[in-house]
Protein backbone atom coordinates (compact mmCIF):
# COMPACT_ATOMS: atom_id res chain seq x y z
CA UNK A 1 0.00 0.00 0.00
CA UNK A 2 2.42 2.63 0.58
CA UNK A 3 3.71 1.94 -2.87
CA UNK A 4 0.70 2.69 -4.44
CA UNK A 5 -0.15 5.78 -2.45
CA UNK A 6 3.40 6.78 -3.37
CA UNK A 7 2.83 6.08 -7.15
CA UNK A 8 -0.68 7.87 -6.58
CA UNK A 9 1.16 11.35 -5.05
CA UNK A 10 3.64 10.89 -7.76
CA UNK A 11 0.69 10.48 -10.40
CA UNK A 12 -1.46 13.41 -9.33
CA UNK A 13 1.91 15.85 -9.36
CA UNK A 14 2.54 15.07 -12.77
CA UNK A 15 -1.01 14.64 -13.90
CA UNK A 16 -1.78 17.67 -12.33
CA UNK A 17 1.14 19.62 -14.53
CA UNK A 18 -0.46 17.36 -17.72
CA UNK A 19 -3.77 19.11 -16.93
CA UNK A 20 -2.70 22.62 -16.76
CA UNK A 21 -1.00 22.15 -20.27
CA UNK A 22 -3.87 20.78 -21.89
CA UNK A 23 -6.20 22.68 -21.27
CA UNK A 24 -3.78 25.30 -23.11
CA UNK A 25 -4.19 22.64 -26.34
CA UNK A 26 -8.03 21.93 -25.91
CA UNK A 27 -8.90 25.99 -25.50
CA UNK A 28 -7.62 27.13 -28.50
CA UNK A 29 -8.26 23.59 -30.53
CA UNK A 30 -12.14 24.92 -29.39
CA UNK A 31 -11.77 28.60 -30.56
CA UNK A 32 -9.57 27.62 -34.00
CA UNK A 33 -9.76 23.88 -34.31
CA UNK A 34 -6.29 23.80 -34.43
CA UNK A 35 -3.63 21.77 -32.82
CA UNK A 36 -1.37 25.02 -31.11
CA UNK A 37 1.92 22.41 -31.31
CA UNK A 38 3.73 25.23 -30.74
CA UNK A 39 2.21 25.36 -26.87
CA UNK A 40 4.87 22.94 -25.17
CA UNK A 41 7.29 25.67 -26.06
CA UNK A 42 5.22 28.18 -24.16
CA UNK A 43 4.98 25.74 -21.21
CA UNK A 44 8.86 25.72 -21.08
CA UNK A 45 9.24 29.85 -21.84
CA UNK A 46 6.73 29.69 -18.60
CA UNK A 47 10.29 28.04 -16.47
CA UNK A 48 12.52 30.71 -18.31
CA UNK A 49 10.55 33.45 -17.29
CA UNK A 50 9.66 32.25 -13.13
CA UNK A 51 13.96 31.27 -13.40
CA UNK A 52 14.83 34.51 -14.25
CA UNK A 53 12.23 36.37 -11.56
CA UNK A 54 13.13 33.98 -8.90
CA UNK A 55 16.46 34.21 -9.51
CA UNK A 56 16.85 38.06 -9.00
CA UNK A 57 14.94 37.78 -6.08
CA UNK A 58 16.58 34.88 -4.00
CA UNK A 59 19.84 33.82 -5.71
CA UNK A 60 20.75 30.63 -5.50
CA UNK A 61 17.75 30.16 -2.67
CA UNK A 62 19.44 29.50 0.17
CA UNK A 63 18.66 32.20 3.16
CA UNK A 64 15.35 32.49 1.80
CA UNK A 65 13.82 33.72 5.12
CA UNK A 66 11.03 31.03 5.58
CA UNK A 67 8.17 33.82 5.87
CA UNK A 68 9.25 35.21 2.30
CA UNK A 69 8.72 31.47 0.59
CA UNK A 70 5.12 32.20 0.15
CA UNK A 71 5.81 35.00 -1.43
CA UNK A 72 8.83 33.69 -3.97
CA UNK A 73 6.20 31.13 -4.92
CA UNK A 74 3.66 33.25 -5.98
CA UNK A 75 5.45 35.71 -7.62
CA UNK A 76 7.02 32.31 -9.55
CA UNK A 77 3.35 30.86 -10.47
CA UNK A 78 2.99 34.87 -11.79
CA UNK A 79 5.79 35.60 -13.75
CA UNK A 80 5.65 31.78 -14.98
CA UNK A 81 2.25 33.01 -16.26
CA UNK A 82 2.64 35.92 -17.42
CA UNK A 83 5.90 35.17 -19.70
CA UNK A 84 4.56 32.27 -21.57
CA UNK A 85 0.84 34.81 -21.86
CA UNK A 86 3.06 37.07 -23.64
CA UNK A 87 4.59 33.91 -25.56
CA UNK A 88 1.43 32.89 -26.36
CA UNK A 89 -0.12 36.25 -27.14
CA UNK A 90 2.66 36.85 -29.84
CA UNK A 91 2.48 33.10 -31.54
CA UNK A 92 -0.79 34.11 -32.36
CA UNK A 93 -0.26 37.41 -33.93
CA UNK A 94 2.72 35.91 -35.81
CA UNK A 95 2.96 32.19 -36.66
CA UNK A 96 -1.41 32.08 -36.82
CA UNK A 97 -3.35 35.06 -37.67
CA UNK A 98 -2.06 36.35 -41.17
CA UNK A 99 -2.69 32.63 -41.89
CA UNK A 100 -6.19 33.33 -41.03
CA UNK A 101 -6.09 36.61 -42.34
CA UNK A 102 -5.75 34.74 -45.70
CA UNK A 103 -8.34 31.68 -45.37
CA UNK A 104 -4.77 29.54 -45.49
CA UNK A 105 -5.20 25.80 -45.65
CA UNK A 106 -5.00 23.53 -42.17
CA UNK A 107 -1.83 22.46 -43.10
CA UNK A 108 -0.20 25.89 -43.27
CA UNK A 109 -1.14 26.29 -40.00
CA UNK A 110 0.68 22.98 -39.20
CA UNK A 111 3.77 24.02 -40.77
CA UNK A 112 3.89 27.28 -38.95
CA UNK A 113 3.10 25.76 -35.60
CA UNK A 114 5.96 23.17 -36.20
CA UNK A 115 8.21 26.17 -37.35
CA UNK A 116 7.47 27.95 -34.14
CA UNK A 117 8.06 25.56 -31.75
CA UNK A 118 11.34 25.12 -33.46
CA UNK A 119 11.99 28.96 -33.38
CA UNK A 120 11.32 29.25 -29.72
CA UNK A 121 13.21 26.00 -28.80
CA UNK A 122 16.34 27.16 -30.24
CA UNK A 123 16.23 30.84 -29.13
CA UNK A 124 16.14 29.46 -25.62
CA UNK A 125 18.94 27.07 -26.15
CA UNK A 126 20.88 29.80 -27.59
CA UNK A 127 20.15 32.37 -24.90
CA UNK A 128 20.67 29.88 -21.74
CA UNK A 129 23.45 27.99 -23.09
CA UNK A 130 22.07 24.88 -24.39
CA UNK A 131 21.71 23.38 -20.94
CA UNK A 132 19.27 20.89 -20.16
CA UNK A 133 19.58 20.65 -16.69
CA UNK A 134 19.43 23.72 -15.19
CA UNK A 135 17.91 23.78 -11.24
CA UNK A 136 15.76 26.25 -9.99
CA UNK A 137 16.71 28.00 -7.14
CA UNK A 138 16.70 25.72 -3.90
CA UNK A 139 14.46 28.49 -2.09
CA UNK A 140 12.52 26.11 0.49
CA UNK A 141 13.44 22.76 2.12
CA UNK A 142 10.86 20.11 0.45
CA UNK A 143 9.80 18.54 3.79
CA UNK A 144 7.41 15.88 4.45
CA UNK A 145 4.37 17.01 5.92
CA UNK A 146 2.16 13.75 6.97
CA UNK A 147 2.21 10.31 5.93
CA UNK A 148 -0.33 8.10 4.25
CA UNK A 149 0.31 4.68 5.66
CA UNK A 150 3.72 4.87 5.19
CA UNK A 151 3.83 7.08 2.15
CA UNK A 152 5.53 10.62 2.82
CA UNK A 153 3.36 13.48 1.23
CA UNK A 154 5.69 16.06 0.68
CA UNK A 155 5.14 20.02 0.78
CA UNK A 156 6.74 20.61 -2.38
CA UNK A 157 4.07 17.83 -4.38
CA UNK A 158 1.04 19.46 -2.09
CA UNK A 159 1.57 22.31 -3.22
CA UNK A 160 1.79 21.55 -6.62
CA UNK A 161 -1.68 19.74 -6.60
CA UNK A 162 -3.76 22.64 -4.88
CA UNK A 163 -2.66 25.12 -6.88
CA UNK A 164 -2.94 23.19 -10.10
CA UNK A 165 -6.29 22.01 -9.11
CA UNK A 166 -6.98 25.77 -8.06
CA UNK A 167 -6.56 27.09 -11.37
CA UNK A 168 -8.70 24.69 -13.05
CA UNK A 169 -11.74 25.63 -10.69
CA UNK A 170 -10.89 28.96 -11.21
CA UNK A 171 -10.88 28.60 -14.93
CA UNK A 172 -13.72 25.97 -14.66
CA UNK A 173 -15.78 29.82 -13.40
CA UNK A 174 -14.30 31.58 -15.81
CA UNK A 175 -15.52 29.86 -18.73
CA UNK A 176 -18.72 29.12 -17.62
CA UNK A 177 -19.99 32.08 -15.84
CA UNK A 178 -18.50 34.93 -17.00
CA UNK A 179 -18.74 37.18 -20.17
CA UNK A 180 -15.13 36.75 -21.43
CA UNK A 181 -15.61 32.86 -20.86
CA UNK A 182 -19.01 33.11 -22.44
CA UNK A 183 -17.92 34.38 -25.36
CA UNK A 184 -14.95 31.92 -25.76
CA UNK A 185 -17.73 29.42 -25.74
CA UNK A 186 -19.57 31.63 -28.86
CA UNK A 187 -16.93 31.25 -30.81
CA UNK A 188 -16.10 27.76 -30.68
CA UNK A 189 -19.38 27.01 -30.87
CA UNK A 190 -20.26 29.13 -33.77
CA UNK A 191 -17.73 31.56 -34.75
CA UNK A 192 -19.88 33.70 -37.66
CA UNK A 193 -23.15 33.34 -35.62
CA UNK A 194 -20.90 34.79 -32.63
CA UNK A 195 -19.87 37.82 -34.65
CA UNK A 196 -23.42 38.49 -35.13
CA UNK A 197 -23.71 38.87 -31.48
CA UNK A 198 -21.49 41.81 -31.33
CA UNK A 199 -18.44 39.52 -30.04
CA UNK A 200 -15.13 40.37 -31.70
CA UNK A 201 -13.69 37.23 -32.92
CA UNK A 202 -9.37 38.22 -33.27
CA UNK A 203 -9.98 39.24 -29.78
CA UNK A 204 -11.58 36.40 -28.45
CA UNK A 205 -8.80 34.17 -30.01
CA UNK A 206 -6.19 36.24 -28.72
CA UNK A 207 -7.51 35.93 -24.97
CA UNK A 208 -7.95 32.71 -25.25
CA UNK A 209 -4.11 31.89 -26.40
CA UNK A 210 -3.03 34.34 -23.24
CA UNK A 211 -5.32 32.13 -21.20
CA UNK A 212 -3.59 28.99 -22.46
CA UNK A 213 -0.44 30.65 -21.82
CA UNK A 214 -0.98 31.97 -18.66
CA UNK A 215 -2.04 28.06 -17.26
CA UNK A 216 1.02 26.44 -19.36
CA UNK A 217 3.36 29.35 -17.84
CA UNK A 218 2.16 28.27 -14.36
CA UNK A 219 2.78 24.84 -15.32
CA UNK A 220 6.30 25.83 -16.57
CA UNK A 221 6.99 27.43 -13.14
CA UNK A 222 5.95 24.33 -11.36
CA UNK A 223 7.71 21.50 -13.27
CA UNK A 224 10.93 23.66 -12.72
CA UNK A 225 10.89 23.38 -8.99
CA UNK A 226 10.26 19.99 -9.71
CA UNK A 227 12.32 18.55 -12.18
CA UNK A 228 15.21 19.69 -13.99
CA UNK A 229 14.27 21.92 -17.03
CA UNK A 230 16.02 23.05 -20.39
CA UNK A 231 15.24 24.47 -23.36
CA UNK A 232 13.83 20.88 -24.87
CA UNK A 233 11.60 20.58 -21.11
CA UNK A 234 8.68 20.74 -23.56
CA UNK A 235 8.66 17.87 -25.76
CA UNK A 236 7.73 15.12 -23.29
CA UNK A 237 4.98 16.87 -21.49
CA UNK A 238 3.30 18.53 -24.31
CA UNK A 239 3.08 15.23 -26.04
CA UNK A 240 1.78 13.93 -22.92
CA UNK A 241 -1.00 16.68 -22.08
CA UNK A 242 -1.99 16.81 -25.93
CA UNK A 243 -2.83 12.81 -25.01
CA UNK A 244 -4.18 14.09 -22.30
CA UNK A 245 -6.56 16.43 -23.80
CA UNK A 246 -7.31 14.00 -27.09
CA UNK A 247 -8.13 11.38 -24.15
CA UNK A 248 -10.68 13.66 -22.59
CA UNK A 249 -11.97 15.10 -25.63
CA UNK A 250 -10.32 17.60 -27.53
CA UNK A 251 -12.36 20.93 -26.98
CA UNK A 252 -13.51 20.09 -23.78
CA UNK A 253 -12.30 22.38 -20.80
CA UNK A 254 -12.92 19.51 -18.02
CA UNK A 255 -12.16 16.67 -20.08
CA UNK A 256 -8.82 17.95 -20.75
CA UNK A 257 -8.81 18.56 -16.91
CA UNK A 258 -9.75 14.74 -16.34
CA UNK A 259 -7.45 13.42 -18.90
CA UNK A 260 -4.30 14.90 -17.87
CA UNK A 261 -4.93 13.57 -14.14
CA UNK A 262 -5.83 10.60 -15.18
CA UNK A 263 -3.01 10.01 -17.65
CA UNK A 264 -0.54 10.82 -14.72
CA UNK A 265 -1.80 8.63 -12.61
CA UNK A 266 -2.42 5.60 -14.95
CA UNK A 267 1.44 5.96 -16.53
CA UNK A 268 2.84 5.79 -13.05
CA UNK A 269 0.29 3.47 -10.87
CA UNK A 270 1.45 0.94 -13.54
CA UNK A 271 4.87 0.39 -11.85
CA UNK A 272 2.87 -1.48 -9.26
CA UNK A 273 2.30 -4.10 -11.88
CA UNK A 274 4.97 -6.74 -11.64
CA UNK A 275 7.40 -7.10 -14.24
CA UNK A 276 6.52 -3.28 -15.21
CA UNK A 277 8.72 -0.15 -13.83
CA UNK A 278 9.42 3.57 -15.00
CA UNK A 279 10.89 2.58 -18.26
CA UNK A 280 7.04 1.58 -19.34
CA UNK A 281 5.73 5.11 -18.28
CA UNK A 282 5.51 6.73 -21.67
CA UNK A 283 4.49 3.48 -23.25
CA UNK A 284 1.46 3.34 -21.01
CA UNK A 285 0.63 6.79 -21.63
CA UNK A 286 0.14 6.10 -25.37
CA UNK A 287 -1.40 2.60 -24.86
CA UNK A 288 -4.72 4.25 -22.26
CA UNK A 289 -4.69 6.85 -24.99
CA UNK A 290 -5.05 4.07 -27.76
CA UNK A 291 -7.67 2.24 -25.78
CA UNK A 292 -9.46 4.57 -24.77
CA UNK A 293 -9.78 5.85 -28.00
CA UNK A 294 -10.76 2.63 -29.52
CA UNK A 295 -13.96 2.63 -27.83
CA UNK A 296 -14.69 6.03 -26.96
CA UNK A 297 -13.60 7.70 -30.64
CA UNK A 298 -14.54 11.44 -29.15
CA UNK A 299 -12.42 10.88 -25.79
CA UNK A 300 -13.90 10.82 -22.57
CA UNK A 301 -16.16 13.46 -22.47
CA UNK A 302 -15.98 14.86 -26.42
CA UNK A 303 -18.92 15.15 -28.27
CA UNK A 304 -20.61 12.23 -29.45
CA UNK A 305 -20.36 12.03 -33.14
CA UNK A 306 -23.24 12.90 -35.02
CA UNK A 307 -24.51 15.47 -32.25
CA UNK A 308 -27.26 17.71 -34.01
CA UNK A 309 -25.48 20.99 -35.08
CA UNK B 1 -42.03 54.69 -48.23
CA UNK B 2 -41.01 57.23 -45.03
CA UNK B 3 -38.05 57.90 -44.45
CA UNK B 4 -35.43 56.04 -45.69
CA UNK B 5 -33.31 53.86 -42.99
CA UNK B 6 -31.29 51.74 -45.09
CA UNK B 7 -29.99 51.95 -48.78
CA UNK B 8 -27.58 49.64 -50.91
CA UNK B 9 -26.13 51.63 -54.20
CA UNK B 10 -24.70 49.47 -57.02
CA UNK B 11 -23.54 46.68 -54.54
CA UNK B 12 -21.66 44.17 -55.40
CA UNK B 13 -20.38 41.45 -53.68
CA UNK B 14 -17.95 38.10 -55.22
CA UNK B 15 -17.07 34.57 -53.66
CA UNK B 16 -13.29 34.41 -55.51
CA UNK B 17 -14.44 34.89 -59.36
CA UNK B 18 -17.98 34.30 -58.78
CA UNK B 19 -19.98 37.75 -59.07
CA UNK B 20 -22.90 36.43 -56.23
CA UNK B 21 -24.48 40.43 -56.42
CA UNK B 22 -24.16 42.36 -59.76
CA UNK B 23 -24.31 45.93 -58.52
CA UNK B 24 -27.80 46.11 -56.88
CA UNK B 25 -29.50 49.12 -55.13
CA UNK B 26 -32.60 48.79 -53.12
CA UNK B 27 -33.74 51.13 -49.73
CA UNK B 28 -35.95 50.01 -46.95
CA UNK B 29 -38.12 52.71 -44.97
CA UNK B 30 -38.47 53.04 -41.83
CA UNK B 31 -40.93 51.30 -39.67
CA UNK B 32 -41.28 49.38 -43.14
CA UNK B 33 -41.36 45.33 -43.59
CA UNK B 34 -39.85 44.52 -47.16
CA UNK B 35 -39.94 40.64 -48.57
CA UNK B 36 -36.87 39.93 -50.36
CA UNK B 37 -37.86 37.32 -52.79
CA UNK B 38 -35.92 35.11 -55.47
CA UNK B 39 -35.20 31.20 -56.36
CA UNK B 40 -32.46 29.12 -54.28
CA UNK B 41 -28.91 30.88 -55.58
CA UNK B 42 -30.42 34.28 -56.72
CA UNK B 43 -28.58 36.04 -53.90
CA UNK B 44 -30.60 36.81 -51.10
CA UNK B 45 -28.95 35.34 -48.20
CA UNK B 46 -25.33 36.84 -49.80
CA UNK B 47 -27.49 40.13 -49.90
CA UNK B 48 -27.95 39.92 -45.69
CA UNK B 49 -25.14 38.89 -44.90
CA UNK B 50 -23.38 41.96 -46.87
CA UNK B 51 -25.52 44.34 -45.02
CA UNK B 52 -25.14 42.73 -41.51
CA UNK B 53 -20.91 42.46 -41.96
CA UNK B 54 -20.47 38.82 -42.71
CA UNK B 55 -19.71 39.84 -45.94
CA UNK B 56 -17.54 42.82 -47.94
CA UNK B 57 -19.07 44.39 -50.72
CA UNK B 58 -16.18 44.64 -53.60
CA UNK B 59 -18.34 47.30 -55.01
CA UNK B 60 -20.82 50.10 -54.24
CA UNK B 61 -22.02 51.46 -50.97
CA UNK B 62 -24.71 50.82 -47.96
CA UNK B 63 -25.86 53.70 -46.18
CA UNK B 64 -27.93 53.00 -42.62
CA UNK B 65 -29.48 55.61 -40.85
CA UNK B 66 -27.54 58.32 -43.16
CA UNK B 67 -24.08 56.64 -42.60
CA UNK B 68 -21.91 54.11 -44.75
CA UNK B 69 -21.82 51.13 -43.07
CA UNK B 70 -20.12 49.16 -45.77
CA UNK B 71 -16.52 47.63 -44.63
CA UNK B 72 -17.71 47.95 -40.64
CA UNK B 73 -17.50 44.45 -39.34
CA UNK B 74 -20.18 42.39 -37.84
CA UNK B 75 -19.62 42.79 -34.45
CA UNK B 76 -19.60 46.61 -34.63
CA UNK B 77 -22.59 46.62 -36.32
CA UNK B 78 -24.95 45.32 -34.16
CA UNK B 79 -24.40 47.94 -31.61
CA UNK B 80 -26.21 50.32 -34.50
CA UNK B 81 -28.95 48.11 -34.23
CA UNK B 82 -28.88 45.29 -37.15
CA UNK B 83 -29.80 42.31 -35.90
CA UNK B 84 -29.43 39.36 -38.37
CA UNK B 85 -31.11 35.70 -37.52
CA UNK B 86 -28.86 33.53 -40.52
CA UNK B 87 -30.43 31.27 -42.51
CA UNK B 88 -30.47 27.81 -41.12
CA UNK B 89 -30.90 29.26 -37.47
CA UNK B 90 -27.35 28.74 -35.88
CA UNK B 91 -28.85 28.62 -32.45
CA UNK B 92 -25.49 27.73 -29.93
CA UNK B 93 -26.02 24.27 -30.14
CA UNK B 94 -24.27 23.52 -26.58
CA UNK B 95 -25.89 25.98 -25.13
CA UNK B 96 -28.80 26.39 -23.18
CA UNK B 97 -32.21 28.08 -24.10
CA UNK B 98 -31.34 30.88 -21.60
CA UNK B 99 -27.99 31.23 -22.13
CA UNK B 100 -28.71 31.67 -26.03
CA UNK B 101 -31.05 34.52 -25.46
CA UNK B 102 -28.30 36.23 -22.49
CA UNK B 103 -25.63 35.69 -26.18
CA UNK B 104 -28.63 37.86 -28.25
CA UNK B 105 -28.02 40.66 -25.87
CA UNK B 106 -24.43 40.03 -25.10
CA UNK B 107 -23.45 43.63 -26.37
CA UNK B 108 -25.56 45.18 -23.08
CA UNK B 109 -23.89 45.28 -19.81
CA UNK B 110 -26.37 43.49 -18.30
CA UNK B 111 -29.68 41.40 -20.03
CA UNK B 112 -32.89 43.89 -20.03
CA UNK B 113 -35.67 41.63 -17.69
CA UNK B 114 -38.33 43.58 -19.82
CA UNK B 115 -36.59 42.40 -23.39
CA UNK B 116 -36.72 38.89 -21.55
CA UNK B 117 -40.12 38.49 -20.37
CA UNK B 118 -41.30 40.19 -24.01
CA UNK B 119 -39.28 37.13 -25.60
CA UNK B 120 -40.66 34.36 -23.51
CA UNK B 121 -44.15 36.35 -24.03
CA UNK B 122 -43.81 35.80 -27.19
CA UNK B 123 -42.77 32.27 -27.45
CA UNK B 124 -44.32 30.72 -24.46
CA UNK B 125 -42.58 27.04 -25.57
CA UNK B 126 -38.98 28.73 -24.68
CA UNK B 127 -40.42 29.36 -21.36
CA UNK B 128 -41.15 25.78 -20.93
CA UNK B 129 -37.15 25.10 -22.49
CA UNK B 130 -35.81 27.12 -20.32
CA UNK B 131 -33.26 25.41 -19.23
CA UNK B 132 -32.80 22.58 -21.67
CA UNK B 133 -29.89 22.61 -24.43
CA UNK B 134 -30.34 24.35 -27.17
CA UNK B 135 -29.13 21.51 -30.12
CA UNK B 136 -31.59 19.28 -28.69
CA UNK B 137 -34.71 21.49 -29.66
CA UNK B 138 -37.45 20.62 -32.37
CA UNK B 139 -36.39 22.36 -35.68
CA UNK B 140 -39.51 24.95 -34.94
CA UNK B 141 -38.12 25.73 -31.05
CA UNK B 142 -34.62 26.55 -32.66
CA UNK B 143 -36.28 29.47 -35.08
CA UNK B 144 -38.43 30.91 -32.11
CA UNK B 145 -34.99 30.55 -30.48
CA UNK B 146 -33.27 32.10 -33.07
CA UNK B 147 -35.61 34.63 -33.08
CA UNK B 148 -36.01 35.19 -29.86
CA UNK B 149 -32.28 35.72 -29.64
CA UNK B 150 -32.36 38.75 -32.19
CA UNK B 151 -34.95 40.28 -30.22
CA UNK B 152 -32.62 40.17 -27.01
CA UNK B 153 -30.27 42.50 -28.86
CA UNK B 154 -32.57 45.53 -29.07
CA UNK B 155 -33.02 45.36 -33.16
CA UNK B 156 -33.77 48.54 -34.92
CA UNK B 157 -33.52 46.79 -38.24
CA UNK B 158 -34.23 43.38 -38.30
CA UNK B 159 -32.59 40.42 -40.89
CA UNK B 160 -34.88 37.44 -40.79
CA UNK B 161 -33.40 34.92 -43.57
CA UNK B 162 -36.11 32.03 -44.29
CA UNK B 163 -37.56 32.37 -40.78
CA UNK B 164 -40.24 29.44 -42.30
CA UNK B 165 -38.13 26.75 -43.36
CA UNK B 166 -39.03 23.48 -42.79
CA UNK B 167 -42.04 24.30 -40.36
CA UNK B 168 -45.26 23.25 -40.22
CA UNK B 169 -47.88 25.60 -41.87
CA UNK B 170 -49.44 26.30 -38.60
CA UNK B 171 -45.98 27.08 -37.24
CA UNK B 172 -44.81 29.42 -40.24
CA UNK B 173 -48.48 31.45 -39.52
CA UNK B 174 -47.13 31.79 -36.16
CA UNK B 175 -44.22 33.21 -37.07
CA UNK B 176 -45.36 35.20 -39.31
CA UNK B 177 -47.81 36.83 -36.91
CA UNK B 178 -45.04 37.68 -34.62
CA UNK B 179 -43.04 39.01 -37.39
CA UNK B 180 -45.88 41.44 -37.71
CA UNK B 181 -46.05 41.95 -33.97
CA UNK B 182 -42.41 42.81 -33.74
CA UNK B 183 -42.58 45.20 -36.54
CA UNK B 184 -45.75 47.11 -34.83
CA UNK B 185 -43.63 47.68 -32.24
CA UNK B 186 -41.48 49.40 -34.43
CA UNK B 187 -38.50 47.66 -35.59
CA UNK B 188 -38.03 47.75 -39.32
CA UNK B 189 -37.81 44.06 -40.82
CA UNK B 190 -35.85 42.73 -44.43
CA UNK B 191 -37.56 39.51 -45.14
CA UNK B 192 -36.30 36.67 -46.61
CA UNK B 193 -38.57 34.12 -48.13
CA UNK B 194 -39.34 31.11 -50.23
CA UNK B 195 -43.01 31.03 -48.94
CA UNK B 196 -43.86 33.94 -51.24
CA UNK B 197 -47.42 34.30 -50.84
CA UNK B 198 -47.30 34.90 -47.23
CA UNK B 199 -44.47 36.98 -47.33
CA UNK B 200 -46.23 39.41 -49.89
CA UNK B 201 -49.05 39.36 -48.26
CA UNK B 202 -47.02 40.56 -44.78
CA UNK B 203 -44.56 42.98 -46.17
CA UNK B 204 -45.50 46.57 -47.22
CA UNK B 205 -43.24 46.23 -50.50
CA UNK B 206 -40.78 43.72 -52.42
CA UNK B 207 -38.21 43.05 -54.55
CA UNK B 208 -37.37 39.65 -56.74
CA UNK B 209 -33.59 39.16 -57.14
CA UNK B 210 -32.63 36.83 -59.90
CA UNK B 211 -29.09 35.65 -60.75
CA UNK B 212 -27.61 38.46 -58.50
CA UNK B 213 -30.01 41.15 -60.16
CA UNK B 214 -32.96 42.72 -58.97
CA UNK B 215 -35.59 42.25 -61.74
CA UNK B 216 -38.80 43.44 -60.18
CA UNK B 217 -40.35 45.71 -57.41
CA UNK B 218 -43.13 46.63 -56.04
CA UNK B 219 -45.86 46.47 -53.65
CA UNK B 220 -47.31 43.32 -51.95
CA UNK B 221 -50.36 42.90 -53.93
CA UNK B 222 -48.42 44.43 -57.55
CA UNK B 223 -46.11 41.81 -57.22
CA UNK B 224 -48.59 39.10 -55.66
CA UNK B 225 -50.65 40.37 -59.38
CA UNK B 226 -47.52 40.22 -61.24
CA UNK B 227 -47.64 37.11 -63.87
CA UNK B 228 -43.75 36.30 -63.80
CA UNK B 229 -43.94 36.04 -59.89
CA UNK B 230 -47.05 34.13 -60.27
CA UNK B 231 -45.41 31.91 -62.50
CA UNK B 232 -41.82 31.42 -60.46
CA UNK B 233 -42.88 31.60 -57.12
CA UNK B 234 -46.22 30.73 -56.67
CA UNK B 235 -45.80 28.00 -59.44
CA UNK B 236 -49.46 28.66 -61.23
CA UNK B 237 -49.52 28.08 -64.57
CA UNK B 238 -49.84 31.69 -66.86
CA UNK B 239 -51.92 31.01 -70.23
CA UNK B 240 -50.08 32.92 -73.19
N1 LIG C 1 -19.29 30.70 -49.61
C1 LIG C 1 -19.56 30.70 -50.93
N2 LIG C 1 -18.59 30.43 -51.83
C2 LIG C 1 -18.86 30.43 -53.14
N3 LIG C 1 -20.05 30.69 -53.66
C3 LIG C 1 -21.06 30.96 -52.82
C4 LIG C 1 -20.87 30.98 -51.40
N4 LIG C 1 -22.04 31.28 -50.82
C5 LIG C 1 -22.93 31.43 -51.82
N5 LIG C 1 -22.34 31.24 -53.01
C6 LIG C 1 -23.00 31.35 -54.34
O1 LIG C 1 -23.58 32.62 -54.42
C7 LIG C 1 -24.87 32.54 -55.03
C8 LIG C 1 -25.92 33.17 -54.14
O2 LIG C 1 -26.05 32.40 -52.96
P1 LIG C 1 -27.05 32.77 -51.80
O3 LIG C 1 -26.77 31.86 -50.65
O4 LIG C 1 -27.00 34.21 -51.55
O5 LIG C 1 -28.45 32.37 -52.45
P2 LIG C 1 -29.91 32.44 -51.85
O6 LIG C 1 -30.70 33.36 -52.69
O7 LIG C 1 -29.88 32.72 -50.40
O8 LIG C 1 -30.40 30.94 -52.11
P3 LIG C 1 -31.33 29.97 -51.22
O9 LIG C 1 -32.74 30.31 -51.51
O10 LIG C 1 -31.01 28.60 -51.74
O11 LIG C 1 -30.96 30.16 -49.80
C9 LIG C 1 -25.11 31.06 -55.30
O12 LIG C 1 -24.83 30.82 -56.65
C10 LIG C 1 -24.11 30.35 -54.43
O13 LIG C 1 -23.68 29.17 -55.04
MG1 LIG D 1 -30.35 31.67 -48.76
Amino acid sequence: MTQFFDYLILGLTRGSMYALIALGYTLVYGVLQLINFAHSEVFMSGAFGSYIIVHLMVGKGPGTATWEVPFVFIVGVLSGAITAAIIAWLLERVAYRPLRRRGAPKLAFLISAIGASFFLSTLASKLFNSQTSNQFPAFFRNTVLFSIDGAHVRSLELIIIVSALGMMFFLDRLVNTTKLGRSIRAVSEDAPTAALMGINIDKTISRTFVIGGLLGGAAGFLFGLNYDFGFNMGFVPGVKAFAAAVLGGIGNIRGAMLGGLLLGVVENLVNLVPGFNTAWTDVVAFLVLVLVLMFRPTGLLGERLGRAA
Amino acid sequence: MTESMLGLVDVEVRYGNIRALKGISFEVGAGEIVALLGANGAGKTTTQKTISGMLRPSAGSITYEGSRIDGIPAHELIGLGICHVPEGRHVFPRMTVAENLEMGAFRFKRVDRTDLEHVLGLFPRLQERYRQVAGTLSGGEQQMLAIGRALMGKPRLLLLDEPSMGLAPLVVQQIFDIVRQINTAGVTVLLVEQNAAQALALANRGYVLETGEIVLTGTGPDLLADDRVRAAYLGEEIAS
